[in-house]
C-alpha cells in the first residue's frame, strides 16, 4: 500500500502511465505494434520509429530543460532550426562537391557558428540586459524565419548529398543515426549535470538567482551558457530535420517545435517556475508526445481529430500533475484507511 | 534601424510641455509611464513621414482607412491580450480561437443556422475557451503559458473536426457586413468591422481606467500578493481577464469571418504572436502592471504600417516584414528595460 502510494506520488508516475496506456492501446489494436524485426541488417518496427522520430524533439527539449531550469524559456528554437538548415544547405548546395564529407562538415560547422551567435545573442539579452526570457527570445522567433528566408532567397533549398542524408536516414549498428546522435547528447548532458556541480548550480540559479549570486554562483555566466547550449542543440535538431527531407524549408522547419519541447519538459515534471529539473522526465515527455502522434494513426483516430486528441491528453496529464489534484488525491488516500473501520454497515 | 532607436530615445527624454498638465502641475516632466507609448507614437509618426515622403498616395485616406480595416481583428485581439498581459499572464490560444470562431460560424451557416444565433455563438465559443483557461490557471494553478498552449491545441483540434476543408460563408448578413462601407468619396471609409474594433477599444479603455475591475487588473500585475492582501478579488479578476481575452478572440474570429468570408482551420496560425508583439511594441510590460490599451492599438498600427510600407516598396521581399518586426521588438524591449533600470 505504502509502496503504491509512493509510486503514484512520483512526479513521473502519470506521464509513464500515459505512455504505457498509449502503447497498450496501440498493441491491442495492432498486435505487431511492439514487434521489432531485423531487415537489411537494421532494426525495424514501431518502437524504433518512435525513438527515431523522437530525436529532433528530444534534442530541442534537452536544451529547453536547462533553460527552463534557470527560470527561463526559449521560444526561438524553431527559428534557430530553420536558420541552421538554411545556412548549412545553402553552403552545401553552392559548393562544387556536395557529396564530399569535408564539404558537409564545413557547412555544418558554419551552421553551428551561426547558431552559436544566436545563442550568445539570446543569452546576452536575458543574462546581461535582464530582459524577460519569453520576450527576449520572441525577437529571434519572429525575425529568425525572415533571416532564414533571406539566406535561402525565399526558396526551398534542396541538395543531394549522401553524407548529409546519413544524419537522419542512416543506420549504425542497426540503430538509426538520428536516435544515436540524440542519445549521445542526452547522455552527455545527463553526465555533465548530474556528475558535476553544474546541475546543482543551474537549479540554484532557477530557484533564486540573487541568493545564488550572493553565494558565489556565477548566475550570469550560467544563464548565458544555457541559452547558448539550447541554440546549439536546436541547431543539431535543425541538421536532423533538414537532412530528413534533404531541404531547407524556412517556413516550416521546426514550426511549433518550441511548444512541443516546452510541453515535453512540463509533462516531464520540470516546473516552468525554474529550479529542479528532470532530464529523464523530459525524455518521458518527448516519448509520450511522439507515441501519441504515432498511436493516433494506429488507433484509427481520424486525422482531423489528431490535434484534439493531443490537446485532451495534454490537458489530462497537466491537470493530474497540478498541485490541487495532487493534494486531493493524497487527502483521499489518507482517508482511505479509516473508512472501512468507521463504516462497517 | 539605428537612427530610429536614437530618435525614439531622444524623443522619449525630451519633456513634452503639452502633456504635463494632465499628469501633475508641479513637475514639468512627463510621467514615465507614458514614455513607452510615446516611443511607439514617435515610431508611428516617423513611419508615416518616411512613407509619405517616399511614395505618392501614401498619406491618403484610403491607405489609412485600409490600415484600420485590414487590422481590425488584430486590434481586437491585442486589446484582449493587453488585459491578460497586464496581470502578468499570457494567452497563446487567441490565434486558434480566431480559427475556431471562424470555422464554427462557417459551419453553422452551412447547416442553415440564422445569423442571430450564429454570430453570438461565434463570440461565445471564445468566451467559453477563455473561461476554461481561467479555471485551469486559477483553480488548478497551471502556468498560463501551458494552460493557454493546451487551449490552443484544443481550439485548433476542434477546427479540424468542424471544418477539415475551407467552408465559404454565403450568409446574407455576413455578406452585407463585409460589403458595407460608409465614408466619403476620397477614400476615407469605415466598415462595420472597423467600427466594432474601435468600439472594443473604447470599452476596454473605459474598463481599464475607470472601473474597479480595471484597477484590480493593474494591481494584480503590480503584485499579486499585495493585491490579495488588500482584499481585491484576485481569483475572479484572474479568471475574468482570460474570459475577456477569449471573448475578444471570438469577436476577432467573427471579424475575420466577415473579412475572409470563409472558415478555414488553418486561419490565424501565429496570430497570437502578432498580438503579443503589438502589445509589447505598444509599451506594455510583459511582467504586468504597466501599459495601456491605446498603446496596443498603436502597436497594431505599427505592425500594419510595416506591411503597408513593404507593399508600397514593391521590390522588398515579404520576409523583411518579419525581420523588421523582430528588430522593432528588440528596440522596444531594450528601451523598456533601460526605462525600468533608470526608474530604480
Amino acid at each position: 500500500m505504502t509502496g503504491l502510494a509512493q509510486l503514484t506520488r512520483h512526479r513521473l508516475f502519470w506521464p509513464i502511465v500515459a505512455l504505457v496506456v498509449l502503447l497498450l492501446a496501440s498493441t491491442l489494436k495492432s498486435h505487431t505494434f511492439l514487434e521489432i524485426t531485423v531487415r537489411d541488417g537494421h532494426l525495424y518496427g514501431a518502437p524504433i520509429d518512435i525513438v527515431r522520430r523522437s530525436s529532433i524533439t528530444l534534442l530541442v527539449a534537452l536544451g529547453m530543460t536547462l533553460v527552463i531550469a534557470t527560470r527561463g524559456i526559449d521560444l526561438s528554437v524553431g527559428a534557430v532550426m530553420a536558420i541552421a538548415g538554411a545556412v548549412t544547405l545553402t553552403q552545401i548546395a553552392s559548393s562544387p562537391d556536395p557529396g564530399a564529407i569535408s564539404t558537409v562538415a564545413l557547412a555544418m560547422l558554419t551552421g553551428l557558428a551561426v547558431c552559436l551567435a544566436i545563442g550568445v545573442f539570446n543569452g546576452f539579452l536575458v543574462a546581461v540586459l535582464g530582459i524577460q526570457p519569453i520576450i527576449a527570445t520572441l525577437v529571434i522567433m519572429t525575425a529568425g524565419r525572415g533571416i532564414a528566408m533571406l539566406i535561402t532567397g525565399g526558396q526551398i533549398t534542396t541538395v543531394t548529398s549522401a553524407p548529409y542524408k546519413t544524419l537522419a536516414s542512416g543506420y549504425w549498428l542497426g540503430l538509426p543515426v538520428a536516435a544515436l546522435i540524440a542519445g549521445f547528447f542526452f547522455a552527455a548532458v545527463a553526465f555533465v549535470t548530474r556528475r558535476t556541480a553544474l546541475g546543482v548550480l543551474i537549479e540554484s540559479v532557477g530557484i533564486n538567482p540573487t541568493a545564488s549570486r550572493l553565494a558565489g554562483v556565477r548566475a550570469r555566466t550560467i544563464i548565458w551558457t544555457v541559452y547558448v547550449l539550447c541554440a546549439l542543440f536546436a541547431c543539431i535538431a535543425g541538421f536532423l530535420q533538414s537532412s530528413n527531407i534533404m531541404a531547407a524549408d524556412s517556413n516550416n522547419a521546426g514550426l511549433f517545435i518550441e511548444l512541443d519541447a516546452i510541453l515535453a519538459v512540463v509533462i516531464g515534471g520540470t516546473s516552468l517556475a525554474g529550479g529542479k529539473f528532470s532530464l529523464t522526465g523530459t525524455l518521458v515527455g518527448v516519448l509520450v508526445l511522439t507515441t501519441l502522434t504515432l498511436s493516433i494513426t494506429v488507433l484509427g483516430i481520424p486525422v482531423n481529430a489528431v490535434s484534439l486528441f493531443k490537446a485532451l491528453v495534454v490537458i489530462v496529464v497537466c491537470l493530474l500533475q497540478s498541485p490541487v489534484v495532487q493534494h486531493k488525491l493524497r487527502a483521499r488516500r489518507r482517508q482511505a484507511a479509516p473508512v472501512p473501520v468507521e463504516v462497517p454497515a | 534601424m539605428a537612427t530610429d532607436e536614437i530618435t525614439v530615445k531622444a524623443a522619449g527624454k525630451r519633456p513634452e510641455p503639452r502633456l504635463t498638465g494632465s499628469v501633475g502641475r508641479r513637475r514639468p516632466t512627463l510621467d514615465r509611464r507614458y514614455l513607452p507609448v510615446l516611443g511607439t507614437l514617435v515610431v508611428l509618426a516617423l513611419m508615416l513621414i518616411i512613407g509619405g515622403a517616399r511614395y505618392e498616395n501614401f498619406l491618403t485616406g484610403r491607405v489609412m482607412a485600409n490600415l484600420l480595416i485590414n487590422n481590425s481583428f488584430l486590434i481586437v485581439l491585442a486589446v484582449g491580450m493587453t488585459f491578460v498581459i497586464l496581470t502578468g499572464g499570457i494567452d497563446l490560444s487567441v490565434g486558434a480561437v480566431v480559427a475556431l470562431s471562424t470555422c464554427l460560424s462557417a459551419w453553422m451557416f452551412l447547416h442553415g443556422w440564422p445569423a442571430y444565433v450564429t454570430i453570438p455563438a461565434a463570440v461565445l465559443v471564445g468566451t467559453l475557451i477563455g473561461w476554461v483557461i481561467g479555471v485551469m490557471v486559477h483553480v488548478f494553478e497551471i502556468q498560463p503559458f501551458i494552460a493557454t498552449l493546451a487551449a490552443m491545441f484544443l481550439a485548433r483540434g476542434l477546427c479540424y473536426v468542424i471544418a477539415p476543408e475551407s467552408i465559404p460563408i454565403t450568409d446574407p448578413t455576413i455578406v452585407k457586413l463585409s460589403e458595407t462601407r460608409w465614408g466619403t468619396d476620397n477614400g476615407l471609409v469605415i466598415t462595420p468591422s472597423g467600427l466594432i474594433a474601435l468600439a472594443v477599444v473604447v470599452i476596454a479603455f473605459v474598463t481599464l481606467h475607470y472601473t474597479r475591475f480595471g484597477r484590480t487588473v493593474y494591481a494584480i500585475g503590480g503584485s499579486e500578493q499585495s493585491a490579495r492582501l488588500m482584499g481585491l478579488p484576485v481569483a475572479r479578476t484572474k479568471v475574468l481577464v482570460y474570459v475577456i481575452s477569449g471573448t475578444c478572440a471570438g469577436l476577432g474570429g467573427l471579424l475575420f469571418a466577415i473579412f475572409a468570408r470563409s472558415g478555414y482551420s488553418l486561419t490565424g496560425v501565429g496570430m497570437e504572436l502578432d498580438a503579443i508583439a503589438a502589445v509589447v511594441i505598444g509599451g506594455t510590460l510583459l511582467t504586468g502592471g504597466s501599459g495601456f490599451v491605446l498603446g496596443s492599438v498603436l502597436g497594431v498600427l505599427v505592425l500594419g504600417l510595416i506591411q503597408t510600407i513593404i507593399t508600397f516598396e514593391g521590390t522588398l521581399s515579404s520576409w523583411w516584414t518579419k525581420i523588421v518586426i523582430g528588430a522593432l521588438l528588440l528596440i522596444f524591449v531594450i528601451l523598456q528595460r533601460l526605462l525600468i533600470v533608470r526608474r530604480r
